[in-house]
């Protein structure tokens, strides 16, 4: 193979890897990206209907409630100005507890019932989610 | 009066770190001996005042001295002792300081280790570590000084977060940070290498072995990281993509890359722009991880308490290396020459892609994590429009990662085996038709043996069984290429230990991919509600539950689950998951029950008190979870074993010689290979 030709092998094979990559690595974002919502916006229906999202507030006090399966648990999520009920079936995380904050990830179901696939795990019990402090501060602003 | 000793040696250890930043440089530029002769005193000084430092806070925490800030805020006079020395990284300040000891302590084994290199070299990378050291060493002291003052005192401790309180938290920071840390020797060397314009094989032999270590530790920091995710956080993961995870995994991803290109630098003179380029891009890497762990910016399951003005110095610092690293690049990368030439199929090409593909790993897998960031800036300065904030699934991550690792995992077996400069694709094929048909009887019969097909347990058996057979067949080449006159064990000892070094490492990958591909694959788990004497059958194994008993730790109450484990009738085990609650904080905490083996691991923790002594309890059956680590414990005693080839001391030691008598014996030995 003449020089010439070896440099054009070696540019069109990286030219259609790159495009390749490229091409997937975008693909996997646009499927993968999830949004925030607060209980305020998910009252308002500014939340999406069939994708999945995640929802973030404070654990509502007194609003956990376990059927009789012992494995499914209810719990009020807010931002202090608005109420989402969160149903989740399993073992909640260790630092979940009620007055704490949380960031569930799951899809809207009927009624209005926000269904968790997800509890996400925080390492230590004085963290905020950042997205959660967020949320609490605006739905404050919108009060005042 | 000891926290002040402590402060002081790290102001001392400053002052001496400013002085190893400048002089030394500044005198192998102008070529001034004492300037140079400084960097090791110096370098070795620096070091020692912070190993001062560390023993202060350490001192601290031991003593239960509540007047110092951080022991109250992350220990308790409860605590178990071993506990206490590990709460000295249990936190931002002090997991800072164990950061510049482990710079201090890389400083300082290049200065021991540095007998072959040459003066302006040792004076180049030193000083270029000082300058690194002066810049963390002012983050602590301006921002995190961990010795700071609490008066009047507490009268306990706030506690140690007990998920840290776990042998895991002992040795998974120090073990990471040393490998974080170490590709700032890496950088180090490319940095005095773009300075001298000394880019030559030399150098990358030198480099290597340093490159190699740096490496072995962060891999095995973050292999340990994944364990103790796995048996700590109660339900069994060992990989999130959580932010910190591949801000680790990061730096990883590049010096994996960088490894290789260094061995084409040194066997070839080639890609040593690039090699240069890997280098600053591992270490920019590590400190963006240190950014993104300590700013807070993203949210991370690893949720430190955060604070503004540390993620601002972080990223100062980070910009003034990344640009100023880069600079000098772009004006030195002109001068370096080019390496041998080779032909489109050959080992030089596969390395390349090899390091195209882990780099598109690496940036795909940055991408992913700092994409959050990068809408929040871009619709904050009016680019795009507002949206909520968006967060990156572990879908995207898996997405990219298994496409990719195909055609890695086909380049680790064919890589070995092809020649430099150019190799023969149809001989290559014919020579590894074994290994390929190894790899689909196996990629057949194991799925079917696991209890059922699917494409992706077939597909990560093809990968596995290739790595593990082409590495055999390599071995047996080179042993066939030694002299067949000498008794075996001298042909086996004729074999470079790198080259050693180089197949373990890529047979831990292979199992690593056993323990992914079919623990992702054939996990069974189940979460149910148990009252006393029910049971539950996962993955053959019936667990009955025998109610709770409530036992006290040192620091903490527990309910303990008394969990009897039955195979075809009979008991086999019993497992004791407990539900801990560490009295300081009232902080619960799951201790999950693991039995391992070598096929299966049985994982069993406990939910929360139902009703009436009946607890929910999380099941699970985990076939070849345990190969993961493995995996990684192969992959890390393989870059050991590599770092100790004979050449890397041997082949100094005569350069030197060789340097001191005829001026530059790299350069000219560069010049015949390209003639």
């Amino acid at each position: 193979m003449k020089a010439r030709h070896k440099r054009m092998m070696f540019i069109v094979i990286g030219l259609v890897a790159v495009a390749a990559i490229a091409a997937l690595i975008l693909n996997a974002l646009q499927s993968n990206i999830n949004h925030f919502y607060s209980p305020t916006e998910v009252v308002a229906s500014e939340a999406p209907k069939d994708r999945t999202f995640r929802l973030g507030g404070l654990v509502e006090v007194d609003s956990v409630k376990r059927e009789d399966d012992g494995l499914t648990v209810h719990f009020n999520v807010t931002d202090s100005a608005e109420i989402v009920t969160v149903q989740y079936t399993g073992i909640l995380p260790d630092l979940f507890s009620e007055g704490q904050g949380v960031v569930a990830q799951g899809k809207l179901g009927t009624g209005g019932v926000f269904m968790a696939e997800e509890v996400l795990a925080k390492h230590d019990e004085t963290y905020m989610p950042p997205e959660v402090a967020d949320a609490l501060e605006k739905a404050k602003g919108a009060a005042e | 009066m000891i926290p002040e000793i402590g402060q002081f040696a790290l102001i001392i250890a400053l002052c001496l770190a400013i002085l190893q930043g400048i002089f030394p440089i500044l005198g192998a530029q102008l070529n001034i001996r004492p300037w140079m002769a400084m960097a090791k005193p110096v370098a070795q000084g620096q070091f020692i005042f912070i190993v001062i430092s560390f023993a202060c806070l350490v001192y601290a925490f031991v003593t239960d001295d509540f007047s110092v800030l951080y022991t109250a805020s992350h220990s308790n006079s409860l605590l178990p002792t071993q506990y206490k020395v590990a709460g000295v990284w249990g936190g931002h300040e002090g997991s800072l300081l164990l950061w510049v000891m482990m710079l201090g302590l890389w400083t300082f084994l290049v200065s021991i280790f540095s007998k072959n290199l040459p003066d302006e070299m040792v004076a180049r990378v030193l000083g270029v570590l000082g300058l690194i050291a002066v810049g963390f060493l002012l983050f602590i002291l301006l921002t995190s000084n961990p010795f700071e003052r609490l008066l009047p005192a507490a009268p306990d401790g706030r506690d140690l977060n007990p998920l840290l309180q776990d042998f895991g938290l002992i040795i998974h920071p120090p073990m990471l940070y040393m490998g974080y840390v170490g590709f700032s020797v890496a950088f180090a060397f490319a940095i005095a290498a773009l300075i001298s314009g000394r880019l030559d094989a030399a150098w990358a032999r030198w480099s290597r072995p340093w490159t190699i270590v740096a490496w072995s530790f962060l891999g095995g920091g973050i292999g340990l990281g994944s364990w103790w995710a796995y048996y700590e956080l109660g339900w069994g993961g060992w990989w999130f993509w959580d932010p910190v995870e591949n801000a680790s995994l990061m730096p990883w991803l590049v010096g994996t890359a960088l490894i290789h290109s260094l061995a084409v630098s040194e066997k070839r003179g080639g890609f040593k722009s690039w090699t240069v380029l890997l280098a600053i891009i591992a270490f920019s890497l590590s400190l963006l991880g240190t950014f993104l762990v300590r700013s807070g910016v993203i949210t991370s399951v690893h949720a430190f308490a955060t604070d503004p003005e540390r993620g601002t110095f972080i990223l100062a610092f980070l910009v003034v290396v990344v640009v100023s690293s880069l600079l000098l690049f772009a004006w030195r990368a002109p001068k370096i020459g080019q390496g041998g030439k080779f032909e489109l199929v050959s080992k030089e090409t596969m390395l390349l892609a090899n390091n195209v593909i882990l780099t598109v790993i690496a940036a795909a897998v940055l991408l992913g994590t700092i994409y959050p960031i990068i809408i929040e800036g871009l619709a904050s300065v009016g680019v795009i429009e507002a949206t909520n904030k968006v967060s990156v699934g572990a879908p995207y991550f898996n997405a990219i990662f298994v496409p990719l690792l195909v055609p890695l995992v086909f380049l680790v077996g064919m890589g070995p085996v092809a020649r430099w400069k150019k190799a023969d694709m149809p001989d290559m094929l014919r020579q590894l038709r074994w290994a390929f048909i190894a790899s689909a009887i196996v990629a057949v019969i194991v799925p079917f043996l696991m209890g059922g097909w699917s494409w992706m347990a077939a597909l990560g058996m093809v990968m596995a069984t290739w790595i593990v057979t082409t590495a055999i067949y390599s071995l047996r080449q080179r042993f066939k290429a030694t002299n067949p006159e000498l008794p075996w064990g001298h042909r086996l000892n004729a074999i470079p230990r790198s080259f050693y070094g180089m197949h373990m490492a890529h047979i831990g990958v292979a199992i690593c991919i056993v323990g992914g591909t079919l623990v992702s694959n054939y996990m069974s788990d189940k979460d149910v509600r148990m009252d006393i004497g029910d049971t539950v059958t996962v993955g053959g194994y019936t667990f009955r539950f025998d109610g709770v008993i409530e036992t006290k730790g040192p620091n903490y109450m527990s309910n303990q689950g008394m969990i009897q484990v039955l195979q075809d009738g009979r008991e086999v085990m019993s497992l004791k998951p407990e539900k801990r609650v560490y009295t300081v904080q009232t902080m619960p905490m799951t201790e999950a029950a693991i039995d391992t083996g070598v096929w299966r691991d049985l994982y069993v923790s406990l939910g929360e008190p139902v009703s009436g002594g009946a607890w929910s309890v999380r099941v699970y059956h985990k076939p070849f979870v345990a190969w993961l680590w493995t995996g990684v414990i192969l992959m890390v005693l393989g870059g050991f074993t590599a770092m100790t080839d004979r050449r890397y001391r041997v082949m100094a030691r005569k350069e030197r010689k060789a340097t001191a008598e005829t001026g530059n014996l790299a350069a000219a030995k560069i010049a015949t290979e390209k003639a």
